[in-house]
């Protein structure tokens, strides 16, 4: 049994050491909205926090996982959303959506760094991928939860 | 299982991540439902609750295109719904089956699901306005024509009367539904033409499950599927000793041409698929390569006895008489779709012998009918579940080999659900590619420059013999010499012939399918502009006649581009136009490329005009999405290799990313009349406008895509 703590809940699960917190979260949590895109780290549709740092849970063991707090997609913003949900919401920035709980997870992480982040901060932390091209909502919504879009240029650039 | 959007939870956005924003409308918040009272089907699109709130069903797939969104406008605007009342649910293709194809078609590409079916859904929506008021009228016992409905409420306005659609909906659906509606002069639209905030996306950002891999059932497996790399190879055998032994593993399942393991969790389902060991008759199809296909091509261009795509004047002899005859070849790879999420198919065969099947799937009726062929039974023994797709771009269309699969594993569990779910590396190495291709084009000018001949040959593939042959005519693919047989341009004699050279590589619809040519056909233009020393806007406007809408938003997006304005040092501007998938489309890029040769695109502006505009911000988005899907363009390749893929993952075949994502500009020019799609024609301008611009900036053409390394790289 390994003990893993997903979004302040304490869970025990029967499975193997070196498998990968993507599939424990998914198969045997049921926590269907952290998502698998290459299994190679290169897209982030898989990303949550542990201990608050953006991580590819595709290649995270769910042994190493032990002790430490992660979060997921289900657990940001609650009760409620969370400023990045509701600027997502916002500025419309899904399209498909596939991509959208690891890129969040990934904007709230660089917001908890970086409040105030620029756009070469975007850039340099916003490397998931996205299919579809909601890149320029990702950078406006981003910029929103920070409180760096005035009305006026919210109301320009949409 | 039925995934119905829930937006209730969301109440209104909150204001405090900036405000001031240029969507209307906040996300509906509908009333608690009430309890025990069923809801009303007011006809075949419009469902009331007594508490009024409205359901609206959707018969097109939800891909990210917005078209849930779009269709639930066009039909809540006829019906005078309140729009903070409305959610939709996807239609039951089983009950479309039974009900004789009640909702249309269910089929969701070629930018279709507005334009094709607006028609039939705002009738539906004002037909259902029509029985709401006329139940009313006769409650009142007052001439329908004096009443009025408005935001789900009907009054009267002489007794002042009033009454809601949940009040009066029961006994509107038991009346007999008006023959002739009239629809509403789009100048008049208050829902649609806004817009409005998409009604899919709050479940998208809590990761509710909404897509074809979130399915869960009870006692439902899983299952990893490995597939011959060699296309059409076939199984020889199978050494199964070590896959069986490991953990939850439950079954091996092996078919004709694909082997699959089924277990308790996916991830142990996949590594199982690793550890057999699979011996592959790989038949003749080993020996293909790029190279071969390559070889196929130029055959093809050699051929005398091509088909002719278009034939007007008398192209060689303007040719002959020509001053000067410009003569380029283009080409370029297969291209996978690489949706994020990778096929996936839930299937369940229950024991009275009735399939249901859960699936990303952009054509409902065709996942049913491979479903039912598959199971062996009648479409009637069938329901398909429509999932959220994450990404389409004509991969879950006409191929639906990942249903026949899911099903066909599904058999060997009987009475279990399975959900299968390709590995990232099946999804890259089992595509039906965008067509590889080369083309060569030869023009002929007269001493002002003027193009008097123009002829193209054309070898690609034809995707129309792979999966619709029925559709080709006289040897012509449409989708393969699209753009180049259809020219606006008016040049006097032009002549289209076209190889089909198949090859073993399976094709299919990629977003904008035939995209290739307008990106040849763009550059191609630009290059006569050069040759002719003039100015390519001005050169293209010369060939288009006064009226022509591809006129319009050529010098729309001239026009806000600033085109022929000074940019900064070091950037500069592309042009391209191109009409398709019922819309018009021009493009202008600006780019720069440093002495290493690296490419930046700075910014695009794409001009429209799809005739009526029913969510502006959608089309925004599309053409976003658009540039995004095409700057990969740049240095995507699938390439062969005995018989098969290269690729296998996002780090040899790689997906853009948001530090090469332009600023992209989008100019709405409807012109009204006529419905013309948004999900593709984006597409078509975007890469020959940079490429034109990669000349301006470097002097040098690129003819061949992806771009060669270093290819850019100052001399
Ligand atoms: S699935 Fe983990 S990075 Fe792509
Ligand atoms: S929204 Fe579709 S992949 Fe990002």
């Amino acid at each position: 049994m390994i003990k893993l703590t997903v979004n302040g809940r304490v869970h025990n699960v029967d499975v193997e050491p070196d498998m990968p917190l993507l599939w424990v979260l998914r198969d045997q949590l049921k926590l269907m909205g952290t998502k698998y895109g290459c299994g190679i780290a290169q897209c982030g549709a898989c990303t949550v926090h542990v201990d608050g740092e953006p991580v590819t849970s595709c290649r995270a063991k769910v042994g190493d996982m032990v002790g430490r707090k992660i979060l997921t997609i289900e657990g940001l913003g609650k009760p409620g959303l969370h400023r990045i949900q509701k600027a997502w919401i916002e500025h419309e920035v899904p399209q498909c959506g596939y991509c959208q709980s690891g890129m969040m997870m990934a904007a709230v992480a660089l917001l908890a760094k970086k409040p105030k982040p620029t756009d070469a901060d975007i850039d340099e932390a916003m490397t998931n991928l996205c299919r579809c091209g909601s890149y320029p909502r990702v950078r406006k919504a981003i910029h929103a939860a920070a409180g760096q879009l005035s009305s006026a240029t919210a109301a320009k650039k949409a | 299982m039925t995934i119905a959007i829930d937006r209730r939870q969301f109440l209104k956005a909150s204001a405090a991540v900036g405000g001031g924003l240029a969507l209307e409308f906040s996300l509906p918040v509908a009333a608690a439902p009430a309890k025990g009272l069923p809801p009303t089907e007011v006809n075949a699109w419009v469902v009331i609750h007594p508490d009024d709130r409205v359901v609206i069903r959707i018969a097109r797939s939800e891909m990210g295109q917005g078209t849930l969104t779009a269709l639930a406008q066009l039909v809540a605007e006829e019906l005078d719904a309140d729009w903070m009342k409305v959610t939709t649910e996807f239609a039951s293709p089983n009950e479309h089956i039974r009900r004789k194809r009640i909702w249309g078609s269910m089929s969701t590409g070629g930018s279709q699901g507005v334009r094709s079916s607006q028609d039939y859904v705002r009738k539906g929506g004002a037909t259902a306005r029509e029985m709401l008021v006329a139940a009313a009228a006769a409650q009142w016992k007052v001439p329908a024509a004096e009443c009025k409905a408005e935001k789900g409420v009907i009054t009267h306005g002489a007794s002042r009367r009033r009454v809601r659609y949940g009040q009066v909906a029961a006994a509107a659906a038991k009346l007999e539904p008006p023959k002739d509606v009239k629809l509403r002069d789009p100048k008049d639209w208050k829902i649609a033409g806004k817009p409005v905030r998409r009604l899919d996306i709050p479940d998208k950002v809590v990761g509710k499950p909404v897509f074809g891999v979130d399915v869960d059932l009870p006692g439902m497996l899983h299952a990893s599927i490995f597939q011959s790399p060699v296309f059409g190879g076939k199984v020889k055998s199978v050494d199964a000793a070590a896959a069986e032994k490991m953990r939850g593993v439950k079954k091996i399942v092996r078919e004709a041409d694909f082997v699959a393991v089924v277990a308790d969790n996916w991830w142990r389902a996949n590594q199982a698929v690793k550890a057999l060991k699979v011996e592959w008759d790989e038949g003749a199809n080993g020996k293909f390569s790029d190279e071969t296909i390559l070889a196929m091509f130029r055959e093809g261009l050699a051929d005398p006895r091509l088909p002719e795509a278009k034939k007007v004047g008398d192209a060689a002899t303007a040719m002959a008489g020509a001053a000067k005859v410009i003569e380029a070849e283009y080409a370029s790879p297969y291209l996978n779709h690489a949706t994020m999420e990778p096929m996936t198919c839930t299937a369940w065969i229950k024991p009275d012998g009735f399939v249901e099947v859960w699936t990303s799937t952009q054509n409902a009726e065709a996942s049913m009918a491979a479903a039912a062929e598959t199971a062996g039974v009648p479409l009637e023994k069938v329901e398909v579940h429509k999932m959220m797709l994450g990404g389409g771009f004509g991969r879950r269309g006409a191929p639906q080999d990942y249903v026949k699969q899911g099903v066909l594993i599904a058999k060997q569990v009987p009475g279990v659900p399975v959900k299968m779910m390709w590995s990232r590396e099946e999804d890259m190495r089992h595509g039906y590619y965008r067509p590889a291709s080369l083309v060569r084009m030869k023009a002929g000018l007269d001493a002002q420059g003027n193009c008097v001949a123009f002829e193209a040959k054309i070898a690609c593939p034809s995707i129309l013999a792979l999966l619709r042959p029925e559709a080709i005519q006289k040897g012509i693919d449409f989708s393969a010499v699209r753009t180049l047989n259809d020219m606006p341009y008016t040049i006097a004699n032009q002549k289209v012939d076209y190889a089909m050279r198949n090859g073993h590589v399976p094709v299919g619809f990629w977003r904008a399918p035939g995209l290739q040519n307008a990106v040849y056909r763009e550059c191609f233009i630009d290059e006569l502009a050069q040759a002719a020393g003039k100015d390519p806007l001005e050169y293209r406007l010369a060939m288009l006649k006064p009226g022509d809408k591809n006129r319009l938003v050529l010098e729309a997006a001239a026009k806000h581009a600033g085109w022929g304005t000074p940019l900064p040092a070091g950037v500069f501007r592309g042009i391209a136009m191109s009409d398709g998938f019922g819309s018009f489309t021009a493009g202008v890029a600006e780019v720069s490329v440093n002495p290493a040769g690296e490419l930046k695109i700075h910014r695009f502006v794409m001009a429209i005009d799809s005739g009526h505009v029913v969510n502006p911000d959608t089309c925004a988005a599309q053409a976003e999405g658009n540039a995004a899907y095409c700057i990969g363009m740049l240095y995507q390749a699938n390439t062969v290799k005995e018989g098969r893929m290269v690729e296998g993952n996002f780090d040899t075949f790689q997906i853009p990313g948001m530090t090469e994502m332009p600023k992209v500009e989008t100019v709405l020019v409807p012109t009204g009349g006529f419905w013309g799609g948004h999900g593709e024609p984006g597409a078509l301008s975007f890469m020959p406008a940079v490429l034109n611009a990669v000349h301006a900036a470097t002097g040098k053409r690129v003819r061949t895509l992806p771009l060669k390394p270093g290819e850019l790289k100052k001399a």
